[in-house]
């Protein structure tokens, strides 16, 4: 890098510079902080009011006490991390099986199945339930008639409480796999093939070479997905609205749905907001688990 | 010598067997959509017959008739100008900081970029009742100032941006520098071109992003002629009884164009994806 040009016409007139680089910033800054970290502020103040069409009272913890209280609320944390813990993991793996299915085949097939993985990614997510609620449908749907050929009985997919959340997950698996495919497709051919070959003249199995050279390369790849899994997992909630509406008995009620439910359908946006504050935490927590947990394998 | 060939012989049969589990799966994520687009043309006694009918025998368009009873064209354009709205907000906003973030030194930086990736750690939807409040006081529920403006406002742009200006050598800019080109006309004719394939990225995901953000749409839009093509779709939903034909109908129509943009340019797609990731 040269920093000896970079650095000279800044000490000729640095302030030019700056008034420059900071005119260039200010549209991003500018909706950056009144549409992004003007309302977190504000959530977290409302947090603490009793805020509802007709009242805006201070009742300081009280948002956050009757929430640990709640048996809908832990229910719903509950149901948020358990979606966690099986989408994430399921998404590695699915999309870790396709992309070593595929990323040494040729440009066509390879584009091919990355896009058909992708599909539900870039369909509305309304289409995707519209679908999935008539193929899960008790009655009429398609899944029951496949599970009869086996001679199964039918099952209320989405209206036992047995089965509900697990739907779910298969539905959000479905719609979360298109990014990390390409994702690890990009980083297998990246991985010097010469490394794979030498280990087979020494003739390492399969799963050796997997686990000794493959995997341990992929490591900066599956944290980023891991983390954007995690997120894009908390943030489900339209597939849960349209396809359950967090029913049966709560069964498929996350904190997120939550959320739409005491601000948008109760009007109770303290509650509200104390709950996003509290899943905001949480969030956290992981986030920084995560790191630690599998930043520590990550060669930079 | 032995053991090689076990090893080999085994990866010969585990080989189809993978590919044939690969094709399954590829059927798996097909389906819903030869579902839809089938049952788009199913009359209802046949798209709720059982045992199903795997191709409409005696197709219909009376599902589109019937959907567009409702104001499909006006929904359809809504979901266009959102989307595009942001899409051009969000590449003006993105292209300009990220330059900056990535090409200048000034005081602040680090902390500035920081303050940007951090936020996108968390989710969207956890400041969207905040938001919702903000934007009542604004008077901007139900309008599409209300749906274009708060998403300019999110980071990921930004971060895609300056991951990518940091790739452009520096050496032209300074030899433009030299010359007394001044800022602007730096940004614009020496920065913007080298930067065209971030933004190409830029302006496809973020549209999709617009197009498919249900939530937002679901809470900021009051009246059924702002409505939005997924929301409308959403709303045929009977009570009692579901109009599958009309509803499929609608889910085609929905997704059609996302997947036409994202058909004719996935090379764009999957850039920005691996580009967002790159650190």
């Amino acid at each position: 890098m040269s920093t000896a040009a970079l650095h000279a016409p800044r000490r000729r007139k640095p302030w030019r510079e700056w008034l420059a680089s900071y005119l260039f910033l200010l549209p991003a800054l500018g909706f950056f902080l009144l549409f992004v970290v003007y309302p977190m502020g504000k959530g977290i103040y409302i947090s603490f009011f009793d805020y509802s069409l007709s009242d805006f009272d201070y009742v300081g913890l009280d948002n956050y006490r009757n929430l640990l209280r709640d048996d809908v609320f832990f229910k719903s944390m509950r149901n948020t991390l358990l979606l966690v813990l099986v989408t994430v993991p399921a998404v590695i793996a699915f999309s870790l099986f396709v992309a070593m299915s595929i990323y040494k085949m040729r440009a066509f097939g390879r584009s091919f199945f990355r896009a058909v993985f992708y599909l539900p990614a870039v369909s509305s997510v309304v289409s995707i339930t519209v679908v999935w609620a008539s193929i899960y449908h008790p009655n009429y749907g398609l899944l029951n008639y496949v599970t009869g050929l086996f001679g199964a009985e039918p099952v209320a997919w989405l209206g036992d409480t047995r089965t509900a959340l697990l739907s779910i997950i298969a539905v959000l698996v479905t719609t979360s796999v298109g990014q990390p495919i390409i994702l690890y497709v990009a980083s297998l051919g990246n991985i010097p093939a010469s490394y794979i070959e030498a280990a087979q003249i020494d003739r390492a199995t399969p799963w050796v070479i997997f686990r000794k050279i493959i995997w341990p390369m992929l490591m900066p790849t599956n944290l980023y997905i891991i983390v954007i899994t995690t997120i894009n997992t908390f943030q489900c909630f339209a597939i849960i609205q349209l396809l359950t509406s967090g029913g049966p008995m709560y069964s498929t009620s996350t904190v997120m749905y939550g959320v739409y439910e005491q601000a948008f359908k109760l009007g109770h946006f303290g509650v509200a907001s104390a709950m996003g504050v509290m899943l905001a935490i949480v969030i956290g927590i992981i986030s920084f688990i995560q790191f630690k947990y599998f930043g520590s394998d990550v060669e930079y | 010598m032995s053991d090689h060939t076990i090893t080999r012989s085994r990866l010969s049969l585990t080989r189809p067997l993978l590919t044939a589990l690969l094709v399954l799966a590829a059927l798996f994520f097909i389906f819903p959509f030869y579902w839809i687009l089938t049952g788009a043309f199913k009359i209802q006694n046949v798209a709720v017959a059982y045992p199903p009918e795997w191709f409409p025998l005696a197709p219909t368009v009376q599902n589109f008739i019937d959907l567009f009873k409702n104001p499909v064209p006006r929904w359809t354009f809504n979901s266009f100008a959102v989307a595009a709205g942001e899409m051009l907000g969000v590449c003006i906003v993105a292209s300009m900081a990220g330059y900056a973030l990535a090409k200048k030194s000034f005081p602040g930086r680090n902390l500035i970029f920081i303050l940007f990736v951090s936020a996108m750690a968390l989710p969207k939807q956890v400041i969207l009742v905040p938001l919702f409040t903000m934007l009542a006081d604004f008077g901007w529920i139900n309008t599409y100032r209300g749906l274009i403006l708060p998403a300019i406002g999110w980071p990921f742009g930004v971060f895609l941006m300056k991951q990518f200006a940091q790739t452009i050598p520096s050496e032209l800019m300074e030899a433009a520098k030299m010359d007394g080109c001044g800022e602007l006309r730096m940004f614009g004719t020496i920065m913007l071109p080298m930067l065209k394939p971030a933004i190409g990225a830029l302006a496809i995901f973020t549209f999709v992003g617009g197009w498919n953000d249900y939530f937002s749409q679901l809470i900021m839009i009051r009246s059924t002629l702002m409505m939005t093509l997924p929301l409308g779709v959403a709303t045929l939903q009977g009570e009692y009884t579901t109009p599958y034909g009309v509803l499929m109908a609608g889910a085609a129509i929905a997704s059609l164009p996302m997947i036409a943009i994202f058909v004719l340019f996935q090379k764009a797609f999957t850039q920005g994806i691996t580009m967002g990731a790159v650190k």
